[in-house]
């Protein structure tokens, strides 16, 4: 499903990915992991072609990456910040992505009455919530029934309602072999979702297997305490200076 | 092989991708109201001047001296100012199945021409029940043009400087407005000390040259040519008439006008294709 081979880029000096390997199977749900700036957004920019990769391959359902543009009929993407133009209608924005998309919105009904999105549909984006915001973001991520599906912390400005409905959205796509793709600094909620974890440190794949396997290498019981102890255990004196540097992305 | 590329024709799929983000971007402008209000400013503007400022072709000349100063610098803000709000906005679209290059123009066609269209229509109504339209149709039909004209050049170099200061709105916004003063209010008086300062020697190629490299120069001129205005030709002015004669020189300068407008819009869409979003 994807394929990622030696994928190195920098943004001017800061190298923020240093080599990166990965193969995603079709039908897999990956959580990814790491601390902030540790080029998480960066490698799923890259997967979806925001970001160009200084050098490395990646192929996306077998389609190798070089600027090209119909994989994307493939993946939905929930970004980190949904924002949209102010003066758009809900209804519009979704009637918009359709005309883009060329494909038929097979879930749009269901994920407007699952997210209860119903009475704001006439609204304008600016007066919507934030949560509500982020609840468009997912229903444009999932509506045309995509293979793939990339979650950039996806509950962050949910609340318990809806939160608990997306995940249980998300387990519904998972059960119907999608290819899902989560970044969260939540554990307990990855814990729910993923079957396998990356976790990123310093631009670095430093872990990458099942969730299972991580608990037990690490001895413990649960995944915050597993990455905890491998933070710990990889020590890197850039880190925490390139946090701050990083937030840009 | 990659200017190939920019050039090529978009095929009919992208075609419908990009009159598709038109339609978008323009109902979305139009329910922001601010763009009606533009054109309706110069609707009172041209109205105003056509009621109290005597005949055609002065109102003309007045109305293409506001329009030399504003459009620019209202065009770039706009163009930047899209930029740097709709940042997530792009960033969704990208991630969509679309070429970057259908998104450039679409978004570069959808926000530049409905500025355009509130300048054009906002001149034209006043000129048009006020009898300048029919009575000098010639010189109206450049004034709209040229200022339609400037709208696409200085949002395209709006979109240039948004992109190219990406992450720095302040220098972004800087140099907005520094290259604003410099091109619409600096250009002539530093071309003027030039003539003074090398007053001995022939100038008339570098003051040509120098007029070529400033589209609200070039824009000037054509309106003076056109109005056949010696007293306001200035330096540069006689000197473009001298060179070329009245019509090969607004043909010229229309030339250069379209330059003015190809090469940003051209230098906006490699930028925007390399960007890391």
């Amino acid at each position: 499903m994807i394929r990622i081979e030696n994928l190195h880029k920098s943004f001017g000096d800061l190298e923020v990915l240093k080599g990166m390997n990965l193969h995603i199977p079709k039908g897999q749900a990956t959580g990814i992991v790491g601390p902030n700036g540790s080029g998480k957004t960066t490698l799923i920019k890259t997967i979806l072609g925001l970001v160009k990769p200084d050098s490395g391959v990646i192929h996306v359902n077998d389609v190798k990456l070089n600027g090209n543009w119909l994989y994307r009929q493939d993946i939905g993407y929930m970004p980190q910040v949904a924002r949209y133009p102010e003066n758009m209608i809900v209804r519009e924005l979704l009637e918009f992505i359709k005309g883009l998309r060329n494909q038929e919105a097979v879930f749009e009904e269901e994920l407007i009455s699952q997210f209860n999105l119903g009475p704001e549909l006439d609204k304008s984006l600016r007066v919507l919530s934030g949560g509500n915001r982020q609840k468009v973001g997912a229903t444009l991520a999932m509506m045309f029934n995509p293979q793939l599906l990339f979650f950039d912390e996806p509950t962050a400005g949910l609340d318990p309602q809806a939160s608990f409905k997306f995940k249980k959205r998300v387990e519904k796509e998972k059960q119907d072999g999608k290819t899902v793709l989560i970044t969260s600094h939540i554990m307990s909620e990855l814990e729910q979702l993923v079957d396998h974890v990356v976790f990123i440190l310093d631009g670095k794949i430093r872990y990458y297997g099942s969730m299972e396997n991580l608990l037990e290498e690490n001895k413990e019981e649960r995944l915050e305490a597993a990455i905890a102890r491998m933070m710990e255990n990889s020590p890197d004196p850039g880190i925490e200076a390139r946090e701050t540097e990083v937030t840009f992305q | 092989m990659e200017e190939d590329e920019n050039i090529k024709k978009l095929n009919p799929v992208e075609m419908k991708l990009l009159t598709h983000i038109i339609k978008n971007e323009w109902k979305t402008l139009i329910r922001g109201k601010w763009v009606i209000g533009y054109g309706l400013i110069f609707l009172i503007l041209t109205d105003t001047l056509l009621r109290f400022g005597g005949g055609g072709a002065e109102v003309l000349l007045s109305l293409s001296n506001v329009m030399l100063l504003f459009i620019p610098l209202v065009g770039m803000i706009y163009g930047i100012l899209y930029i740097y709000q709709s940042r997530e906005f792009v960033e969704l679209l990208l991630t969509q199945p679309i070429n970057r290059k259908t998104l450039f123009w679409g978004l570069f066609c959808g926000i530049s021409t409905p500025l355009m269209a509130a300048f054009v229509v906002g001149a034209m109504l006043p000129l048009g029940w006020h009898g300048i339209l029919a009575q000098d149709p010639g010189a109206s039909v450049m004034v709209l043009a040229l200022g339609g004209m400037l709208t696409l050049i200085f949002v395209a170099l709006g979109f240039v400087l948004g992109l190219a200061f990406y992450e720095d709105r302040i220098k972004g916004f800087g140099f907005t407005i520094v290259i604003w003063l410099f091109m619409a209010i600096l250009y002539d008086g530093l071309i003027l000390m030039a003539i003074f300062t090398f007053g001995d020697y022939p100038l008339e190629r570098f003051v040509i040259a120098a007029t070529m490299l400033n589209p609200i120069d070039l824009a000037r001129i054509m309106v003076l040519l056109e109005f056949d205005i010696s007293a306001l030709m200035g330096y540069t002015g006689a000197v473009f008439r001298q060179f070329f004669g009245t019509n090969s020189g607004i043909l010229t300068a229309s030339g250069m006008l379209v330059l003015w407008l190809a090469v940003p819009a051209w230098i906006g869409l490699r930028v925007f294709k390399k960007k890391d979003f």
